[in-house]
């Protein structure tokens, strides 16, 4: 996985809340059998709306998306973090999501960022922001925020480890549990 | 010193815990793995690049579900893509040894139908799948969760997932259920209460009288949509409906292995004095039958009650949220649930498409007809259901009354395959999401219980099953 350190770039805003997955990529997309491309089926239903954020002329580029409540909600499909990632989005700001999306980006060195509703809010219109894994900071205009993240995850994204490998070093652990338990 | 109460999930948990290193998550022991056509293409070749070996085939099942049209077979499948995604799992199972229910298979079926009747599903333990529905698994006191393929990939390599513990959540549901609510009225009017992100980071264990007198394949319509809560898990604690469900079933223990293990099952049931993070209580007499009128499962009303008015809410938000979905829905503030009219009727889905949510929408629909301009499907949960409706004489009922009796698959639910919503079609569904889009751009969902489906299907509308005659 591609290791996520700190990042500097435009802003995408999306101010909608319980942004499910099914709207982040939808079905049609999931009859793949790779990861790539998907960034075509970023938002698929919506962006046919030339007012919709990701037609607008100061989002392109972006590689920051800040949106509201529980996003990512929904389906577990890993196509969501797929699509973001090859649509050029590395880090999303939000003040929840869904526990499986979450999950998703970690694993695929997109930087999910929880910040307070009206921490979030204020991003929305921000032009351009600077967000750094090391310090867990977000900064704008104004002061950095900071924000909490899970120490194991932070290090695996830091590293851009592949956790299979990292489990593997358990193997005799495995093993061990498996005879006590067959 | 006598161990300190713990929960359902506590025990299940402690039981899973290959390791537990100072500073990470634990690593638990995966004891089942389900896996479908839509998730697990990237996983396998993410096992064959990296020439890893796929640990447990034997703890390992497939089945073909998403993406499978459900026209009378044999078919030919007109989809190049879908083809293409269903021909890679059989070749990924023949390649890695993993047992595969396709579609020449008598146990085909969704994979939340056919893991619990296989009796694949026991009690205690962990159980994952490509696929958020995986909470259905937890009726049975089964820690069970969706993953992203990543994960399916780790699970395959390593039969383990890296899990940080989650925060608890009783729901206790006190009380009967009245005539005429179901269980899938009850989870819905408990998604309305808590939000679609009320248990987010929570596994919840449902409780209570209410809950206690619900049959399994109920007890999995509550769990099932646990997820729409944002839950990681939901959990039912093991008693004697679960063990006469499990008893004789093809894959759970026989004889007096059987035994042994549903004196296990039971003695998992959370200990007197438990401490839970959350608790919350619900009345079921207060549950009336549930009809969604937006676009998230939380946006419910009781069929008695009327399309809300955003411009009531306080929270800019909610506010806000309800707007676009009224608009995308097409509904008027005001208007009475009862007063909306469908034109696609969807029985079927890991939610509801189990033997008693056909015999219970078939009691509705026996001696009726479909109401002109509606098209009304049927889609049973898997071969076995199908084959067991078919015993009991549901097909004819279905039929003569002018639904389609259909083969199983996810279907309507998801609209991977040809059975989709066109666009502004509005359908009474027993599905799980009211997502825009969901089942099929630009159509509308309404979630409800297998019988509001049956009679919306006769009436052309919403009816209220309490007043069905």
């Amino acid at each position: 996985m591609r290791p996520f350190t700190r990042l500097s770039s435009r802003v995408m805003a999306l101010d909608r809340a319980h942004v499910d997955t099914d709207q982040i990529i939808p079905k049609q997309f999931l009859k793949t059998v790779g990861r790539a491309g998907l960034g075509r089926g970023l938002f698929f239903n919506w962006r046919t709306d030339p007012g919709f954020v990701l037609n607008r002329p100061d989002a392109q580029g972006a590689q920051i998306l800040v949106a509201g409540e529980n996003f990512g909600c929904g389906s577990s499909r890993e196509h969501a973090a797929w699509a973001l990632l090859d649509y050029g989005i590395r880090s999303v700001i939000a003040p929840s999501f869904g526990d499986i999306f979450y999950n998703n980006c970690c694993k695929n060195g997109l930087l999910p960022v929880r910040l307070p509703p009206a921490a979030v809010h204020k991003l929305m219109s921000a032009e351009w922001l600077t967000v750094d894994l090391p310090s867990q900071t977000v900064t704008g205009a104004g002061e950095p925020i900071r924000f909490d993240m899970d120490a194991f995850r932070k290090q695996c994204l830091l590293e851009g480890w592949d956790d299979i490998a990292l489990t593997l070093r358990h193997a005799a652990e495995i093993g061990a549990y498996e005879e006590k338990h067959t | 010193m006598p161990a300190s109460p713990r929960t359902l999930f506590e025990k299940v948990w402690e039981r899973h815990v290959v390791t537990a290193p100072p500073g990470q998550p634990a690593l638990l022991y995966i004891d089942l793995h389900l896996v479908h056509e839509v998730t697990s293409p990237q996983a396998f070749e993410g096992l064959r690049t990296a020439q890893r070996k796929l640990r447990r085939p034997d703890r390992t099942f497939a089945t073909m579900d998403h993406d499978v049209p459900t026209d009378e077979r044999p078919f030919k499948i007109l989809d190049a893509e879908a083809e293409a995604q269903l021909a890679a799992l059989a070749k990924n199972c023949r390649e890695f040894g993993v047992p595969l229910f396709d579609l020449d298979s008598p146990e085909q079926g969704i994979v939340h139908v056919i893991a619990p009747e296989l009796g694949l599903t026991q009690p205690g333990m962990t159980i994952v799948c490509g696929d958020s529905h995986t909470s259905t698994h937890g009726a049975f006191g089964a820690l069970a969760f969706g993953i992203g393929t990543s994960e399916v990939e780790h699970v395959f390599a390593t039969q383990c997932l890296w899990q940080s513990r989650p925060r608890t959540l009783r729901i206790a549901v006190e009380g009967a259920l009245p005539p005429g609510a179901t269980a899938k009225d009850l989870i819905l009017h408990v998604i309305g209460d808590i939000g679609t992100d009320g248990a987010t980071g929570h596994v919840i264990e449902y409780a209570g009288s209410a809950i206690r007198g619900l049959s399994m394949e109920e007890r999995m319509t509550v769990c099932n949509m646990s997820i729409e809560a944002g839950a990681r898990a939901g959990m039912i604690a093991p008693d004697a409906t679960t063990v006469n469900y499990l008893r004789g079933r093809r894959y759970a223990p026989q004889g007096e292995a059987f035994e042994r293990a549903a004196a296990d099952w039971l003695s998992l049931a959370g200990d007197a004095g438990a401490n839970f993070d959350r608790e919350l209580r619900f009345e079921a007499a207060a549950i009336e039958p549930q009809v969604t009128w937006g676009t998230s499962p939380g946006m419910v009303a009781p069929v008695s009650g009327a399309v809300p008015n955003p411009a009531a809410m306080d929270d800019t938000s909610r506010r806000q949220a309800a707007e676009q979905a009224l608009a995308y829905m097409d509904l008027r503030p005001g208007m009475a649930i009862r007063d909306i009219a469908v034109q696609r009727v969807f029985i079927g889905s890991c939610t509801n498409a189990r033997l008693e949510d056909l015999e219970r929408a078939a009691a509705i629909a026996r001696g009726k007809r479909v109401a002109a301009g509606v098209r009304a499907m049927v889609v049973p949960g898997s071969q076995a259901v199908r084959r067991a409706a078919e015993e009991r004489g549901l097909d004819r009922i279905f039929r003569e009354a002018g639904f389609e009796w259909r083969q199983p698959g996810c279907s309507m639910c998801l609209g991977m395959n040809p059975d989709i919503l066109q666009p502004g079609e509005r359908c009474a569904s027993t599905s799980n999401r009211n997502f825009e889009g969901r089942q099929g751009a630009g159509g509308r969902t309404h979630l409800v219980s297998p019988e509001m489906a049956a009679a919306a299907a006769c009436a052309g509308h919403f009816v209220d099953v309490r007043e069905w005659a």
